[in-house]
């Protein structure tokens, strides 16, 4: 059985496959989800996987649940992740509030499809970046990850995994609808190459431990259901010790705990893949099936001797916002496709700081850019 | 940008200890209480706190230790319970303490769940999720404290309040009919369905300690006077005239039709253990329908590789 | 009617006499002990707790009916009163008188409910 868990080898699989492949190599023993297309294969992946490897696969009745119910495996010492589209999306973000608000590691893999509301439930869209980023209501840090390949679809879900462990708090892998959808080959490490974080364990004795600690960079070890902990967890506003206390000075404590958690620690969290950046004059800004079509136009104007770049995001959030800094002082423009309205386009504007012209490709959902197009745009500034 | 805090006030331990009321500790019940979070919120003659009495009572009788013990609840007043019992506690968001409860219990066996939830909760916004959770047969140990409202945000209209109840948000009177709820939980697959009310304290111990020996889900209503929400504009008096009220209208009948045990306004309140029935629960289901199976065809299929 | 002996079985049974203790400050005065203490042994008192509520107290010359029967302490949602055992006093024949009694138009706690 102990063989199952890790298929080491090389597999040709779509991305969904992959997310649940690199769920249970991350050590994933619970999935409770919702069909959804197009994530649904995410479910029936694990559905078949999960009872070879003595982990427990639910259906729940909605989303809402799914979100809860990996909350409460989580709490009971058991890493767990929820798999779901746009509208499920929508529906876990009360719970992804609590899991934010109780610090609660987990993991949800959001394979976009397009909106608003049903849309268009087969074909892709990228529109769940700022649901992802802003969501839930309050103030919370948050950590997205999206990747370009099945390949990306393991690692980045196993990363998000440990990311989730060492912040204590619930991690997105941002796919698309193309990308889970891509069959390609992933290749599964061995397990000593592969780098798994453990679930930490308090070892202050009860008196002392304080499982909502804030005074640190990184939170406190989760004492786990049955740990002896007694730990009361709560949604409300609480302080170190977990109990409810309503009132202005801890919340302040509290929140800014949640968001200090990860801005502080971005420059260890933040990934993002620097393509022909060292001289670019035009930079293209994407991600996710986008950035394979992007790579593939800055790859063409490179070969036609253009100084084209591409800043390919990983973690979308915490967005990168110092290598755009950086390159706003230095290129003439930001090109930005995506498959929505502009959500990232707005995060590079930020950060750039008006000194340079940011185009916005957007696309409502449906199709993809093609190579053509940008090459197009980034030639209007070469 | 750059950020300009207000000053932060770091918490302090010692501090916060010496907060903890010197009277922790003097009444036989405080070892299951969090020190230092009594006295409760709830109003004077509201039941709620009956019914954590008879929980720990309940817990104390069958020696089910506190380690093991988790208790899961969902929002309102009924939702607070978890913060005052000494044990691992969850207080979620609101109708969502069922699904929690549900990842909770099934990757751990060995914990004995607990969800104490309000009305509101478990039939309102968590309804779905209870009759799911009770068809699945899931182990949890469902204690519902039905005061026929909405007692923290002042008094609403709930699934369970009668016809022609006056509440906030029903000021000429309640034109919907109410959730039977011993019923539906029966319908939904409840494998223990039992009803009493705040008077009925020694009952109750009884119910949920035979709770306890169940598994799979059991479900305990427990109606509770709600003297400032509910008692108020239905000129019911204080808790303790629907203490009193109780005594006088209820009428034990152990193993009723659920069907037959609805409550309406002012009128005949049927208490007594309705259902107790034996069903597999889920993770019996799961281990011998899926578990089992997957893995033999895991092993089949590793046979024919290596041939 | 009077017994006219103890039952043969009076030295295997005892009866137990209850000690009350109320924890005034955590009274929130619902009066929920003082209605159904099924001796009444209790009753609101005059003075104020900490919240301003009347917390109860034992009425005067009931001390010794505290059967230990822990009702007031499950009954009470504040947690502030409990019993405890005091003593498994023998059975006597002027026990057995009192039972008798005790739920006649007689008795004062009767008549009290009433």
């Amino acid at each position: 059985m102990a063989e199952k868990d890790l298929l080491t080898g090389e597999h040709f699989i779509h991305g969904d496959a992959a997310c649940a492949e690199g769920g249970i190599a991350a050590g994933c023993r619970f999935f409770a989800g919702y069909p959804i297309t197009p994530a649904t294969e995410v479910a029936e992946r694990m559905a078949a996987r999960l009872p070879q490897v003595g982990g427990i696969f639910i259906q729940m009745e909605d989303e809402i649940a799914s979100m809860a119910a990996i909350l409460g495996a989580s709490w009971g010492g058991v890493k767990s992740m929820t798999s779901t589209s746009g509208p499920g999306f929508s529906l876990m973000m009360e719970n992804v509030g609590l899991g934010m608000m109780t610090e609660t590691p987990c993991v949800v893999v959001d394979i976009q499809r397009a909106g608003p509301s049903t849309g268009l439930p087969t074909l892709v869209g990228q529109a769940d970046v700022m649901q992802a980023r802003w969501g839930s209501h309050g103030d919370y840090g948050c950590i997205a990850l999206a990747p370009s390949s099945p390949q990306e679809c393991f690692d980045y879900t196993v990363l998000a995994f440990n990311y989730s462990e060492i912040y204590r708090q619930p991690v997105f892998v941002l796919a698309d609808e193309v990308v889970g959808h891509t069959t390609e080959k992933v290749v599964i490490p061995r397990r000593e190459d592969l780098r798994i974080v453990a679930r930490a364990e308090p070892q202050a004795p009860a008196h002392d431990y304080l499982p909502f600690d804030s005074a640190g960079p990184l939170p406190a070890p989760m004492a786990i259901a049955g740990a002896g902990y007694r730990v009361h967890v709560t949604g409300l506003t609480h302080d170190e010790r977990g109990y409810p206390v309503i009132t202005d000075v801890v919340q302040e404590r509290n929140v800014r705990h949640l968001v200090d958690k990860i801005r502080k620690n971005a420059d260890k969290i933040i990934r993002a893949e620097q393509i022909h950046l060292d001289d670019a004059e035009v930079v293209v800004v994407a991600y996710g099936c986008t950035a394979r079509v992007a790579r593939q136009a800055v790859e063409d104007l490179r070969r036609r001797g253009h100084r084209a770049g591409l800043l390919r995001l990983i973690t979308l959030w915490p967005f990168p916002s110092q290598i755009v800094r950086r390159l706003a002082t230095t290129v003439k423009a930001f090109i930005v496709p995506e498959i929505n309205y502009g959500q990232m386009a707005y995060e590079v504007e930020r950060t750039a700081g008006g000194g340079v012209e940011i185009v916005l490709m957007p696309l409502m959902g449906g199709s993809i850019h093609t190579p053509e197009e940008i090459e197009e745009a980034v030639g209007e500034y070469l | 940008m750059k950020v300009r805090y207000r000053a932060l006030h770091p918490f302090d331990k010692e501090a916060e200890e010496r907060h903890i009321q010197e009277d922790h500790g003097l009444h036989p019940y405080d070892e299951y209480l969090k020190p230092g979070r009594i006295p409760h919120i709830w109003c004077p003659g509201c039941g709620l706190g009956i019914v954590v009495t008879a929980f720990i009572e309940a817990m104390k009788q069958k020696n089910v230790p506190v380690a093991q013990s988790a208790v899961v609840s969902g929002i309102g007043c009924t939702g607070r319970v978890a913060g005052y019992l000494d044990m691992d506690t969850y207080h979620t968001t609101h109708g969502r303490a069922i699904p929690f409860a549900t990842g909770l219990a099934l990757v751990r066996q060995d914990l004995i769940v607990t969800v104490f939830s309000g009305d509101g909760d478990l039939f309102a916004i968590g309804g779905n999720h209870l009759i799911h959770a009770a068809r699945r047969n899931v182990n949890l140990k469902v204690i519902c404290v039905n005061n026929f409202n909405y007692g923290m945000t002042g008094g609403q209209v709930a699934p369970t309040t009668p016809i022609d109840a006056r509440t906030s948000t029903t000021p000429f009177g309640n034109a919907e009919p109410s959730f039977n709820l011993p019923h539906l939980a029966h319908a939904a697959g409840a494998v223990y369905v039992a009803r009493w009310t705040t008077y009925h304290a020694r009952q109750l111990v009884h119910s949920i300690s035979q709770a306890f020996d169940k598994k799979g889900f059991t479900f305990v209503e427990v109606v509770a006077p709600c003297p400032t929400g509910f008692g108020r504009p239905n000129k019911l008096g204080s808790g303790l005239d629907e203490m009193r009220h109780y005594r006088e209208v209820c009428e034990v009948r152990n193993g009723a039709d659920p069907s037959e045990v609805e409550i309406r306004l002012r009128e005949k309140i049927i208490v007594g253990t309705f259902v107790d029935v034996e069903r597999p629960d889920f993770m019996e289901h799961y281990q011998s329908l899926v578990v089992a199976r997957a893995q033999a065809k895991a092993k089949s299929k590793g046979k024919g590789k290596a041939a | 009617m009077r017994f006219w002996r103890l039952p043969l079985d009076a030295e295997h049974h005892s009866i137990p006499r209850g000690e009350v203790h109320i924890i005034d400050n955590r009274c929130k005065g619902c009066g929920f002990c003082v209605e159904f203490c099924p001796n009444g042994c209790l009753r609101e008192s005059k003075r104020f707790n900490v919240k301003g509520y009347h917390p109860p107290e034992m009425v005067y010359g009931a001390e010794e009916d505290c059967g230990d029967c822990g009702l007031c302490s499950l009954i009470c949602p504040e947690f502030a009163i409990y019993t405890q055992l005091k003593e498994a006093k023998k059975i006597t024949e002027d026990d057995i008188q009192k039972v008798t009694t005790r739920y006649s138009r007689k008795d004062r706690r009767y008549a009290k409910k009433r």
